[in-house]
């Protein structure tokens, strides 16, 4: 007697089938919901009135897009950094470990599927600067910007992955995503341009996507050329997604060893 | 691949450390030892319990031989596969269902959680809603799996854990104390159902503190205390390591602990365990059958009320108290 499962499920169906369970499942938590919906209209209001205040009105499109990232980036760090513990909580982590698909995949469909909602605060900054503060949204580049967005989303997801394999092992270390917020919004030049941070603070954005993400973004937006922006980011994408399956997969060994999977 | 007449299950001296930290300012390091040398083997068919009280080590057993703890030392195979070395394989094979409130995606219905997982082990896209649909129906949730889960009573979350653990087909399965909390006649239509579970040819390995339990369930049981397999056997052979002793059952009001140590010390017993029952604590006193130790018993209770007191033949619990005990 067989069992009807296999041993090896194929990786593409894993990330598809977690990516869809994950969307369904965040967009029930209330809480979530209000990160991802209100949080970047509260964000990109203030960052409205800063540029506005600074006199720079030109600048109203680069700071919705900045604004909107913001977004995606709270909605990938609480995501993914919640995901774990939640799991944890509720007593599913431990069926996870334990069914015949590889963690990781488990892993990047899920943390895929935060920034993916984050999205959402890239189209509500843009249509509520359209409607609020008359920004029109002109593109210099739209089938770049078309790339960019996609890429991004790609690009923090990974970034997240690397983040919620710590979580695996170490049952407080989300409490480092709260931390993580705001830091990463300066250094990566989402809220202010870099240049006005100082100068140690710049390096410390180059190895995060969200630096080359949003140029490439604005750059395809605004003007400019985004493809070395975009390739970076996806560049740093493929880096956090094999240093974030070799964390997973020596995480969920320790874990295994520690007995960290589940709280009792 | 499984070896052909071999156990399907097996536990070669299985043992566990955890280590624990106790205090926030000066840290000491602790060494628990949860399991200490388990081993049994179960045959392809078997329903065999693993019956102990809490906290001695049942649940980390199991944990070990679904690849979710590895072992401090010894080995585990299941149909004849490591679960440490061949965590993979093993896991497709085998269904793992455990007891209480936990394991499931509350705010999502019944269904969802039932296809998330099917996904999870690979089951064809084609047999997913024939799977689904026989499972719901030996549940007994058919008409109930748009709901959220969050919504449904203990029993039918029960329920839908051993669905969601059967999903893949899987020839093992191993249940963790699946009637915890569920009210009797729920637990009585789930042990209907672990029982059927055999009839379908699977292994199952089931744990519970329930003595009835794995008395009407289990072909064989291993106790299991501190860590240690104590006895191994059929519940007949469990029971016989009693045949020689008799059970005097003694009501009494508000007890205290030095009485029941008194009563331990007093020649010719073997085992006291106590129970609680709102106003009264029954306390059943294992000694050799012949010993008239009524009287030297009662002696010891410093005034305490006394109730019914009677004298009866050992059951399945009382073995296990004996062995738990470690008197026997």
């Amino acid at each position: 007697m067989r069992s009807q499962g296999r041993a090896e499920v194929p990786a593409h169906r894993v990330i598809l089938a977690n990516w869809l369970f994950s969307m369904k499942s965040l967009t029930k938590s209330s809480f979530f919901v209000l990160v991802t919906v209100l949080q970047p209209l509260i964000f990109s209001t203030i960052a409205f009135f800063m540029f506005k205040s600074g006199g720079r009105p030109g600048s109203l499109l680069y700071a919705a897009l900045g604004a909107g990232l913001m977004g995606i980036w709270s909605s990938t760090l609480f995501g993914s950094g919640g995901l774990i513990q939640w799991e944890r909580f509720q007593g599913t982590l431990e069926l996870l470990i334990a069914s015949p698909s590889q963690f990781m995949w488990i892993l990047v469909g899920s943390t895929l599927a935060t920034s993916t909602l984050g999205l959402y605060s890239v189209a509500g900054t843009l249509l509520w600067g359209a409607v609020a503060f008359d920004i029109p949204l002109e593109l210099a580049h739209p089938a770049l910007f078309v790339l960019a967005l996609p890429a991004t989303v790609i690009g923090l997801g990974t970034l997240g992955l690397v983040l919620a394999s710590t979580f695996v092992l170490y049952r407080h270390a989300n409490a480092l995503s709260n931390l993580l917020e705001y830091p990463v919004w300066l250094v990566t030049g989402l809220l202010v341009p870099v240049s006005l941070l100082p100068g140690w603070a710049a390096p410390l954005g180059w190895i995060l996507s969200p630096t080359w993400g949003i140029k490439a973004i604005r750059y395809s937006a605004l003007g400019g050329n985004p493809v070395p922006a975009l390739l970076a980011t996806v560049g740093l994408s493929v880096a956090y997604l094999v240093i974030g399956t070799r964390f997973i997969a020596y995480f969920e060994r320790r874990a295994r060893e520690d007995a960290t999977l589940a709280l009792t | 691949m499984p070896v052909v007449g071999a156990p399907v299950v097996e536990a070669i001296d299985l043992r566990r450390t955890y280590k624990t930290s106790t205090g926030s300012l000066k840290r000491k390091s602790l060494e628990v030892e949860a399991v200490r040398g388990v081993s049994f083997a179960i045959e392809k068919g078997e329903l065999f319990g693993l019956l102990g009280p809490n906290g001695a080590g049942k649940t980390t057993t199991i944990k070990m031989l679904i690849t979710l703890l590895i072992p401090t030392s010894g080995t585990a195979r299941v149909l004849g596969l490591d679960v440490v070395k061949d965590a993979r394989a093993v896991r497709s094979q085998i269904g793992y269902v455990f007891g209480g409130d936990r394991g499931l995606y509350e705010r999502l219905s019944g269904l969802d959680n039932l296809r998330y997982f099917a996904e999870l082990y690979g089951v064809e896209p084609h047999e997913q809603k024939r799977r689904i649909g026989e499972l719901l129906e030996m549940v007994g949730l058919t008409g109930r799996e748009k709901e959220r889960v969050e919504g449904y009573s203990k029993g039918m979350r029960q329920r839908l854990h051993i669905a969601r653990g059967l999903l893949h087909d899987p020839p093992v399965v191993f249940l963790d104390e699946p009637t915890i909390g569920v009210d009797p006649v729920g637990a009585r239509e789930m042990r209907a159902m672990i029982a059927s579970l055999t009839d379908q040819g699977k292994t199952v390995l089931l744990t519970t503190h329930y003595m009835f339990e794995a008395d009407a369930l289990c072909d064989r049981i291993a106790v299991i205390a501190r860590g240690e397999v104590v006895a191994q056997g059929t519940p007949g052979a469990l029971k016989s390591l009693v045949a020689d002793k008799t059970v005097v059952e003694i009501e009494v009001y508000g007890v205290n602990d030095e009485s029941i140590e008194r009563l331990r010390r007093v020649e010719g017993v073997s085992a006291v365990s106590v129970e609680e029952r709102d106003q009264l604590q029954l306390l059943m006193v294992q000694s050799a059958v012949g010993a008239e130790i009524t009287p030297a018993l009662l002696a010891q209770f410093d005034g305490a009320k006394i109730g019914r007191v009677v004298a009866r033949e050992p059951t399945l619990e009382d073995a296990y108290i004996s062995l738990v005990e470690g008197d026997s």
